[in-house]
């Protein structure tokens, strides 16, 4: 079942001040995400990302196009209370506690008032801010916000979970505990659409991916297809410090490591670099096919120019691009 | 009522509850109150002509300030500080938030009023010893103070839905002084001519009357309202307040938040 219909949603600002030009924020997007699925939305700064969650929440109205989550129109107070939202750099009301302000968010998100404080400090507990319950949101760092965030996202047990940049500003044991947090979320069933531009965050959490640039999508994948995608390359590990003359003229790229050489050679040069392993009596250690790596793809997607603004690109007349599924 | 609309309310009041500012213009005018008694001294059997003079002066003012300055910032701020983010994808409609925000300033206003009164009225019994006839004048007169309140809070609410809080404040200000004046805007208006008597009268009929409001020189006086005016008055706030709202509502339905 598709969570997340988008069907052509759009977005064109006008700017300038006596003459107005449009500015094409996102071009028609079209995509879905399954059930129990965590979806990465992949992009450089700009690209679109946080314009096309905005809309998802209703926070931005679009100029074309509908989207629709759980089977439900965007505006929709039933479906909105079943969805969880973590917004970038969250800034939530300094003055309340963590514990009022998470009891405010649940009572607006209709949970019953019987259990909303179990709710809380479960959920409290459950991001790790136990101890910080009544201590005021303005004395809390930025780490503490983030959680926080994702603790008033979760807190009335929503069905999907929408996170923008979820590990922006945290330290590595920060992002380790989002990732497991993450992981969980899916584990109990729920479905996760998270934006970043932190590649292995994706890589490492993601069932899918969609690459998101200057507002068009460049492709879907699924990122088991691309861990399985090979470059008709192999490397090779062997014991020792030097590169045999049989391997160097292949054209290998080689280094060391440690005490080991490590050479990336084409695939059908695989037979001739044994051979001449075999024939200098060096200790073969692993032989391994080269995967393309998220960020490979991504790079072949977007491209280097993708993460410099092309103004220009981004005001072209509009055309239609299918999902492509790489 | 609704219950989301009553937890936005409290949660508004809660905050100003919690801003320091609000304590500081409260204190003032309990000041204000208290230094009436000290000027009443200075002429023989005037005391009480000056405590609620000055009384209720001070309570008007410092409550259309306060109404203003935390009404300018009920919708900017929130969207300035992304605080709204996280409220509108929730479950709450966007009607439902501007209403929860006029409510939750409006019982804010009404808890500080009634703080303030009390200096009032115990500065009364100070200077008359005992309540008299005319202290339901008093009365009637804070009742008048809180229906401008209404309109002025919604005022600022409006204009807190598009404008920055610095503008919002002036246009605010600006219709509480034009309106504290709208009775010599109408006599103007009907001593002109052809369109300037058409722009004029339109002008004098869209500003809130507050003058209609302020009866504090008549109450100082002893001089209630009769029952007909509180109830045209109490009507007449309420229409303005809640058109001047639907105008915010539909301003903020539209609204790109950024």
């Amino acid at each position: 079942m598709h969570v997340i219909e988008i069907l052509g949603l759009e977005k064109t600002y006008s700017v300038g001040f006596w003459r107005k030009r449009p500015k094409r924020a996102l071009h028609p997007l079209y995509l879905n995400v399954e059930e129990g699925q965590i979806f990465g939305f992949l992009g450089p700064n700009g690209a679109g990302k946080t314009t096309t969650l905005k809309m998802l929440m209703g926070l931005v109205f679009p100029t074309g196009g509908t989207a629709r989550i759980l089977g439900m129109e965007l505006d929709d107070p039933r479906m909105k209370a079943q969805i969880g939202f973590l917004p970038e750099q969250p800034y939530f009301y300094d003055y309340l506690t963590a514990r009022e302000l998470l009891r405010y968010y649940g009572q607006l998100s209709g949970v019953d008032a019987k259990q909303v404080n179990r709710k809380v400090d479960a959920v409290l507990e459950r991001v790790g801010l136990s101890d910080a319950a009544d201590v005021q949101l303005r004395k809390f760092s930025k780490g503490m916000l983030q959680r926080a965030g994702i603790a008033q996202a979760i807190l009335h047990d929503p069905r999907v979970v929408f996170l923008d940049e979820p590990m922006s500003g945290l330290d590595p044991m920060g992002r380790y505990e989002v990732r497991n947090l993450i992981e969980a979320l899916k584990g109990e069933g729920k479905t996760v659409f998270f934006s970043t531009h932190i590649l292995s965050d994706a890589e490492a959490l993601c069932d899918q991916v969609a690459v998101l640039h200057l507002g068009e999508l460049r492709g879907v994948a699924a990122v088991a297809e691309l861990a399985a995608r090979v470059h008709g390359k192999v490397e090779m590990v062997w014991q020792g410090a030097s590169v045999p003359q049989g391997i160097q003229v292949l054209g290998a790229e080689c280094h060391a490591a440690g005490d080991t050489m490590r050479a990336v050679l084409a695939e059908e040069n695989q037979d001739l670099a044994l051979e001449t392993l075999r024939r200098e009596r060096l200790r073969l250690i692993s032989v391994t096919p080269v995967r393309m790596s998220l960020e490979e793809y991504f790079v072949a997607n977007v491209g280097a120019a993708g993460f410099a603004a092309d103004k220009q690109a981004a005001n072209a007349p509009p055309r239609h691009r299918v999902t492509e599924k790489v | 009522m609704n219950s989301r609309i009553f937890h936005i309310a409290s949660n508004t009041f809660r905050e100003a509850v919690r801003d320091r500012v609000l304590y500081n213009l409260i204190a003032f005018a309990v000041l204000m109150s208290g230094a009436a008694l000290l000027v009443g001294m200075i002429s023989i059997q005037i005391e009480r002509l000056v405590v609620i003079n000055l009384g209720l002066t001070a309570i008007s003012f410092f409550g259309v300030v306060i109404a203003i300055l935390i009404g300018i910032g009920l919708v900017s701020k929130e969207i300035e500080k992304r605080t709204l983010y996280t409220m509108l994808s929730r479950p709450v409609r966007r009607w439902e938030f501007i209403a929860g925000k006029f409510l939750g300033l409006t019982g804010t206003l009404l808890v500080n009023t009634f703080f303030m009164a009390i200096g009032v009225v115990l500065a009364l019994v100070y200077v008359s010893h005992h309540f008299q006839r005319g202290d339901g004048a008093v009365l009637v007169a804070l009742y008048f103070i809180v229906l401008q309140f209404l309109i002025i809070t919604a005022l600022a609410l409006l204009f807190s839905t598009f404008s920055s809080p610095l503008l919002s404040a002036i246009f605010a200000f600006a219709l509480f002084i034009i309106g504290s004046f709208a009775e010599d805007l109408r006599g103007f208006a009907g001593m002109t001519h052809g369109i300037a008597r058409w722009l004029a009268t339109g002008a004098a009929y869209l500003v809130p009357n507050f003058s209609a409001l302020n009866i504090i020189g008549q109450a100082a006086h002893g001089q209630g309202a009769t029952p007909q005016l509180i109830a045209y008055n109490t009507a007449y706030a309420l229409v303005y307040a809640i058109a001047v709202l639907s105008g915010a509502v539909l301003i903020f339905e539209r609204r790109n938040l950024k």
